[in-house]
């Protein structure tokens, strides 16, 4: 067993783990946040997105101990209390999603996106880097209509395109 | 996947040291290949040799015509370089390229170098580029360095720790990529350096290789036009359920033109 300490949306936590622990299993079954989905386990599907500072990765294919003395983000730590983070609000306007399965990794994705491309963002971007993260539902348009909605009420310039 | 004991040393002796502490240890960088393989228990080490707190192994420097990279340097870090992007755009092209944003946050060099996939990107770029591999024990040449099928020069506990690349007067990059994993089903990678131009090619043999002929069209005319009539040959090409070596072969003359427009651009 190893000790690790890390912060996971804000809160510091510390917990003795085997070094097998994969940071998604940390997360769900050490911590109960179960917002973090295993879809493929394969590192392929992009459901186990978090934020290891600030930059998406896929929480399936790390270990808990990588993320020592790391900040974590979940999609639990996105909202303000019981107000949705704008990309949230974006997903449920645009119907961004269907079964809901590859949401929070597509809003983990999606705030990633928004960080990389605060200065302009186009349809073909969003496409682009949308490519670690799969949805089996919705064939993408209202996911990526959510993304350009939500980042355009972040405030990143929209270029290009008529959804947002 | 099997237990294993885990050590994250902060220097690249200490790494060493943990690693001959143990029977069978593994070194871990950015974990993108080795912990799905560990996942389907299809490696057993004891001991895993974290290389994420080596800050040593970290960063990009340009300097005397010589672009360094970090070997623990994630692929987004090279693709969002202003260093690398000015030394050699098409380095951190074919950086932003490799599989997709959460992999190129985790991904580095120095790990994909190591494991030496047939169909990784960055071996072309080394061979290509005339790149140095600098261990902690001796600097090899990328074409000495890449052995053959997920098999390098590397000596077990040997450690990379950076990679010095010649700036090239021009270069471009080109794949076409597999639509599941990104990695290159064929990817060639043209440069035009003091030595001279130099064509590698990766994805579509069980390693990366120079394209002699590509090389000789391309250093009596940089065009396009001289690469047109190429027909590169599918003996020993890999052949497989996403392309056959008659297909990779294709590939080659097809990705060789656009990395060739890609240079020029």
């Amino acid at each position: 067993m190893v000790k690790v300490s890390l912060t996971v949306n804000g809160s510091a936590h510390s917990a003795e783990v085997e070094p097998r622990t994969l940071l998604v299993d940390f997360l769900r079954a050490h911590l109960s946040l179960t917002g973090t989905h295993v879809g493929c386990d394969t590192s392929q599907c992009g459901a186990c997105t978090v934020h290891l500072d600030g930059k998406p990765v896929k929480s399936c294919t790390m270990l808990a101990v990588q993320a020592d003395g790391h900040q974590v983000t979940t999609i639990e730590g996105v909202a303000t209390g019981k107000d949705l983070h704008p990309m949230q609000a974006a997903f449920r306007e645009c119907h961004g999603l269907q079964c809901g399965f590859c949401t929070p990794g597509m809003v983990m994705s999606a705030l990633g996106i928004v960080t990389r491309h605060k200065d302009g963002l186009d349809e073909a971007t969003v496409r682009h880097e949308l490519e670690g993260n799969l949805c089996r539902c919705t064939g993408y348009h209202g996911i990526v209509n959510a993304v350009l909605l939500g980042a355009k009420n972040m405030g990143v310039p929209i270029k290009d395109s008529k959804a947002a | 996947m099997y237990s294993f004991t885990y050590a994250k040393p902060a220097s690249v002796n200490d790494a060493a040291t943990e690693f001959s502490a143990s029977e069978d240890a593994s070194y871990l960088a950015g974990g993108m290949t080795l912990i799905p393989t560990l996942k389907q228990r299809l490696a057993q080490p004891s001991q895993l040799v974290d290389l994420g707190a080596i800050a040593d192994m970290k960063g990009i420097s340009v300097a005397g015509g010589t672009l360094t990279i970090g070997a623990m340097t994630s692929h987004a870090d090279v693709a969002a370089s202003a260093d690398v992007r000015k030394a050699v755009p098409a380095l951190a092209a074919l950086a932003g390229e490799i599989g997709d944003p959460q992999v190129r946050n985790r991904g580095t060099l120095g790990g994909s170098i190591a494991n030496n996939d047939p169909s990784a990107d960055y071996p072309a770029a080394l061979v290509a580029l005339g790149a140095t591999v600098h261990t902690d024990k001796r600097a090899i040449k990328a074409e000495d360095f890449f052995i053959g099928l997920f098999e390098t020069a590397l000596e077990p506990g040997e450690l990379i720790v950076k990679v010095s690349f010649p700036v090239a007067k021009r270069a471009g990059y080109a794949k076409f990529p597999n639509p599941a994993s990104r990695y290159a089903v064929v990817g060639v990678f043209v440069a035009e350096t003091a030595e001279g131009v130099r064509v590698a090619v990766t994805g579509a043999g069980p390693g990366v290789f120079r394209a002699g002929d590509l090389e000789e069209a391309l250093s009596k005319s940089f065009s396009t036009d001289a690469v047109k009539g190429i027909k590169a040959s599918a003996d020993g090409l890999n052949g497989d359920m996403h392309a056959t070596p008659e297909y990779r072969a294709h590939l080659i003359g097809v990705m060789a033109k656009r990395a060739v427009q890609a240079a020029l651009a």
